[in-house]
């Protein structure tokens, strides 16, 4: 449902259905909505059978990357005589992302028992949920219907009483938006600071305790159980476009829009429906201006390209952008672009790591100069030297930081350059200053 | 700081002991439970003191030197006092296009404090801009301590502000 409206018709409530139910939080509850069903079925199944379901299902990776759920599960060895590990990626931190908040808040068992069936399925005994440290509320329910999983025999030594042992755990973060990064994510859990690590080795191979490890979304993991129950032809069957894109996606909705939230459609569908029925359109007497469709890490999208978008993987990179995350950020014809860029950059410069030269560098300095431009000091050499900046940025580091922080330069300087310049020749200064960003 | 003249009080003895005791049964290193014996510390003490980093550094065979890295790279351990009410308004651009930057002057107009990060006379408040909370649907939310408000405009701030204790 479309929380914190009620559900649209048009929408596809699956991860979203019991979203303000507040019933649903408790175990009796779940369990009354058919939960835990699918962990018992997935118990008497091979790991490999579950891997080959969530495979056929065609689910992929909800966090960003889009990566193919079950070809990422079938890289773990199960029976290699190592401790494997399954890690749940919740530190939910991307600008515009609040989807897996509100299925922590909402449904903690959905995503209790998708980590139990994942860890199971690649052999891992224990899973780690790693939540970011704000989300005090989500940290709270999980640990609520944690406590009543153990109570219920449902976790444990004895999962479902099948001698089987799986350990769920909530380890809380402490502010950093880097940890959601797979491998600083790890890092993170292990007691240390977030950096992320050199690829390879993948994490499958040496991982969290450098042991093999699988990382995944809240939104993925919770979307397995309803796949083992309904099958992957089911979930399959659920696609408007393309068929390498499947299933049910949240995305949130937020900045200058009728009817912000989240939204639960199938992949595929159109987004200038999504954006004036579902969401409402703009505010009123405004008009929508540009668009960030998947977290603050994607281009920018004109009005134009998104109103031609497809929401499914492909259909966002066919028209200049990605899906992301999900996060779907709504500017109006009463925003200044080169403002929110600004402000952007600003965060990924908090939020580097600094370990490479080229993130530390790079998005202090592009921070420095959009802040000079949106004050209307700026110069048009400032604008080739974000460009070069940018250029510098991308695909030179250990992680993705660094081209996050490029992604809206760029994209909003292709597509809105009149708005960069109009603030450099004086003719329209910006009537804000970017504030300051004391941020501790 | 009168925190430093007094003699320095262990976190780790009774409860909150048998408490990390059991955080520690969860992983296969003593580092691991690192982040959450610092959480321990600030849910006992509102911040992380150099005696404490020392504190958690023997309890998980560390040096203090190592906690102090880990503890500086998070935003969330404090590492000096704060406000009772330490107030982090998200400013980020989805809650900037949305009015944040009014909500943050409300705050500081109200509480007092003359700027961000700096602790009102009373020691009641401290404000601060936070980046994303990933409540960016509820724009403006702001979070007190552990809790958040959501969909803050300027002109509640007045009765949030009344309603903490």
């Amino acid at each position: 449902m479309g929380y914190p409206h009620k559900s649209h018709p048009r929408e596809t409530a699956v991860l979203s259905k019991h979203f303000g139910d507040a019933e649903a939080r408790t175990l009796d509850g779940w369990k009354k909505r058919g939960g835990y069903r699918a962990l018992e079925q997935a118990l008497q199944m091979s790991p490999g059978d579950i891997v080959n379901i969530v495979k056929d299902s065609g689910l992929r990776g909800r966090g960003g990357a889009g990566f193919p759920t079950g070809v990422k599960w079938s890289f773990m060895k199960v029976g290699d005589g190592k401790p494997h590990y399954l890690c749940c990626n919740a530190d939910e931190s991307e600008p515009g992302t609040f989807k897996d908040r509100e299925i922590m808040r909402w449904t903690p068992h959905a995503l209790i028992e998708g980590c139990a069936i994942g860890a199971y399925a690649i052999g891992a005994e224990t899973a780690y949920i790693y939540v970011r440290g704000e989300f005090t509320e989500p940290i709270r329910r999980l640990n609520d219907a944690l406590k009543e999983a153990y109570a219920a025999n449902i976790l444990g030594k004895n999962a479902m009483g099948t001698g089987k042992r799986i350990d769920v755990y909530v380890h809380s973060g402490a502010g950093a938006y880097i940890c959601g990064e797979e491998t600083a994510l790890m890092n993170s859990l292990e007691g240390k600071r977030g950096n992320p690590r050199i690829k390879p080795p993948f994490p499958a191979v040496a991982g969290l305790f450098g042991m093999p490890t699988t990382i995944n979304n809240v939104e993925t993991l919770a979307a397995v159980p309803h796949i083992l129950s309904n099958g992957a032809e089911w979930y399959k069957a659920m696609c408007l476009s393309n068929p390498k894109s499947t299933g049910t996606k949240l995305f949130s909705v937020c900045g200058n829009v009728s009817k912000p939230g989240n939204y639960e459609i199938v992949m595929g569908f159109p987004f200038k429906d999504f954006l004036y029925d579902l969401c409402g359109g703009p505010l009123p007497g405004r008009k929508f201006k540009a668009i960030i469709p998947g977290g603050s890490s994607v281009p920018i999208q004109t009005m134009e390209e998104a109103e031609a978008t497809l929401m499914d993987y492909e259909g966002f990179v066919a028209q200049g952008t990605m899906l992301g995350s999900g996060g779907v950020i709504i500017f109006d014809d009463a925003q200044s672009i080169p403002r929110m860029v600004a402000r952007l950059t600003r965060f990924y410069a908090h939020e580097s790591c600094a370990q490479c030269t080229q993130c530390r560098e790079g998005t202090a300095w592009t921070t420095k100069i959009m802040d000079r431009i949106v004050a209307g000091q700026g110069t048009y050499e400032d604008l080739d030297t974000l460009l070069e900046l940018a250029e510098n940025m991308t695909g030179k580091t250990i992680c993705v930081l660094s081209d996050s922080c490029a992604a809206p330069v760029v994209s909003g300087l292709q597509k809105f350059r009149h708005e960069f310049e109009a603030l450099i020749t004086g003719k329209r200064s910006s009537t804000v200053a970017v504030s300051s960003g004391a941020a501790a | 700081m009168s925190a430093h003249t007094a003699p320095y009080e262990p976190v780790f003895v009774g409860a909150r002991k048998q408490e990390l005791d059991d955080v520690l049964t969860r992983y296969p290193t003593k580092m691991a439970a690192l982040l959450p014996a610092l959480w321990m510390v600030q849910d006992a003490r509102g911040w992380i003191s150099e005696e404490a980093m020392t504190e958690v550094a023997a309890q998980l065979d560390l040096t203090a030197a190592y906690v102090k890295g880990v503890v500086t790279f998070y935003t969330m351990y404090h590492q000096h006092p704060v406000g009772k009410h330490f107030i982090q308004v998200c400013t980020t651009s989805p809650c900037l296009c949305a009015g944040a930057d009014k909500v943050v002057d409300a705050f500081l107009e109200h509480t007092g404090c003359k700027e961000l990060g700096v602790t009102s006379a009373d020691g009641k408040y401290t404000v601060i801009e936070v980046e994303c909370l990933g409540a960016c649907g509820f724009a403006t939310p702001v979070q007190v301590n552990l809790d958040y408000i959501e969909n803050v405009t300027p002109d509640k701030v007045p009765q949030i502000l009344a309603g903490l204790k």
